[in-house]
């Protein structure tokens, strides 16, 4: 398989059907290099679902899935590791690649992650783990990255932080992003190309685009179209992580 | 040095043990210890079709055991019944099947009790050429498989993301658990065959901190089980097989000193 116009995946009118009722059904999108997409869309919209049809996790669906890649960095929702299972950060980096201690190292300090490297898997805390979660899936240096609710239980100031940062690895990695959250204002700050899910692709666009869009607002409410107004204005300076300020 | 029954009986129950090491490992981390009983349960049957038609006992056991799990696999897919109920399912009805063909094949004179219980007597050199010859067989397997078996076992839809192929792992292991059963048999006998792989490891576990050395360990301590249980079942003339799973049971008492040591230095 080649890579075709940077074209790292193409989902064309995709469905799922599970015991008589449609997960989601006619679904299309792009992955790109250096793109990143994000779904967005209220519980049980078929985000997941669409994430883990594009990377083939789910057999028997509807539609073309087209694949150009094989190198897959994949940040799963739930994870649970078991007890039973002795398993420090630096085996689980090393999961499903061989990597020297080089990379493992460069792609902890990427996520923040770097003291937790000799630490047990089972006593990070939920935050601690994502972080881990997503040095692991960037340390492979995928072409595409899928990464669902990759923020979850980290502290605010670390979400966006987070999110800068998976802006910068899609740009460093040369790689593309299929991104899910449900955090709308951060989202849309960072990130190129919006579908706004609910079983069926309610509108995408620009995060512009979809925010002005009714049925966006029917979904998410009035509220959250004017979330982006307020991140659309422009800071005369910026916070860096140490807490200085920065005149633009 | 073959011609010694005991020396026979320590060169298998070694092989063995390296081999129930890492598989135990997998049994316990991906929860399968019924699974394993439900296999070696089936082997009973295996061994009444090998007297029956007069085929290597070993081999028997390895195609019923496989049998066994495709049943399995297939009933789990086509019935709403949970996993446990069709394991208790197969493993009663296989047991039982098998000790009423026994019945009709009275003709036919054996020890049931070894059978169930392991028989250092029993066993001949073309057994330790089985043992060590399929030991080194399982072991190259579980390596070539090593790396999706591990991520699917720590999760199943990481491996599959990235490109490993867990379900090809999982069968491939299914089948190894059936080749360890049929190997093992004489040594710790077919009810005993669970322990050997579960309680080594559940002893590793509880004094390591990474999966390499839970590997390890559980190899160390299936080996010292085996020396210890078959000197003492030479000693005081003891089936082999309890004899070597008590000692694996004191070997896992004295690791829950340890464990209690390190709970002792966290606090």
């Amino acid at each position: 398989m080649t890579i075709e116009n940077n074209v790292l995946v193409k989902l064309t009118e995709v469905g799922l059907k599970q015991r008589n009722k449609w997960l989601v059904k006619g679904v299309s999108l792009i992955v790109e290099r250096r793109k990143i997409v994000t779904l967005i869309g209220p519980n049980g919209s078929g985000k997941s679902t669409t994430a883990k049809i594009a990377i083939g996790l789910h057999k028997n669906i509807e539609g073309n899935v087209e694949k150009f890649t094989d190198k897959i960095g994949y940040v799963p929702q739930k994870i649970s590791i078991d007890w039973t299972l002795p398993l420090k950060v630096s085996d689980f980096m090393v999961l499903t690649d061989e990597l020297d201690e080089e990379k493992i190292n460069e792609a902890l300090k990427l996520t923040g992650a770097d003291h937790l490297k000799n630490q047990n898997l089972g006593n990070l805390s939920g935050g601690e783990f994502q972080r881990v979660l997503l040095a692991r899936a960037v340390s492979k240096k995928p072409d595409l990255l899928v990464l669902d609710e990759p923020v979850q239980g980290v502290d605010f100031t670390g979400e966006i932080a987070l999110y800068k940062l998976i802006k910068e690895i899609a740009d460093k990695l040369n790689c593309g992003i299929l991104l899910i959250s449900h955090d709308l204002h951060t989202v849309m700050t960072a990130t190129d190309h919006v579908i706004c899910l609910n079983g069926h692709v309610c509108c995408s666009g620009t995060p512009k685009d979809v925010a002005m869009n009714n049925e966006y607002k029917l979904l998410f409410g009035e509220q959250a179209s004017q979330t982006l107004s307020i991140y659309e204005h422009k800071h005369d300076h910026v916070h860096s992580n140490d807490g200085d300020i920065k005149k633009n | 040095m073959f011609d010694d029954f005991f020396i026979r009986a320590l060169i298998a129950g070694i092989g063995v043990a390296f081999v129930t090491g890492p598989l135990g490992c997998f049994v316990v981390w991906r929860r399968l210890s019924y699974f394993g009983d439900t296999l070696a349960h089936s082997a009973l049957l295996g061994v009444t079709m090998a007297l029956a038609f007069e085929i290597n006992i070993a081999i028997s056991i390895f195609i019923i055991s496989s049998v066994i799990a495709i049943i399995l696999v297939k009933l789990e897919k086509n019935t709403n019944l949970p996993g446990d109920a069709l394991l208790g399912l197969l493993a009663h009805s296989a047991l039982a099947v098998g000790l009423v063909v026994i019945g009709f094949l009275s003709f036919i004179r054996f020890d049931v009790m070894g059978l169930l219980f392991g028989d250092i007597l029993a066993v001949n050199v073309d057994d330790l050429i089985i043992i060590w010859g399929g030991g080194a067989i399982i072991l190259i397997v579980l390596k070539i498989i090593w790396k999706p078996l591990f991520a699917s076992t720590v999760n199943y839809e990481l491996a599959e993301a990235e490109g490993l192929n867990p379900d090809r792992a999982k069968a491939i292991f299914t089948i190894l658990m059936a080749a360890i059963i049929a190997i093992s048999i004489k040594i710790v006998g077919l009810l005993l065959i669970t322990g050997m792989l579960i309680i080594p490891t559940a002893m590793a576990r509880n004094i390591s901190d990474t999966p390499k050395k839970m590997v390890i360990f559980s190899i160390c301590g299936g080996l010292l089980s085996v020396i210890m249980g078959l000197f003492s079942s030479l000693q005081f003339n003891t089936p082999s097989g309890p004899s070597i799973i008590a000692a694996a049971l004191l070997l896992f008492v004295i690791s829950l000193f340890k464990i209690k040591q390190t709970i002792q230095l966290k606090n």
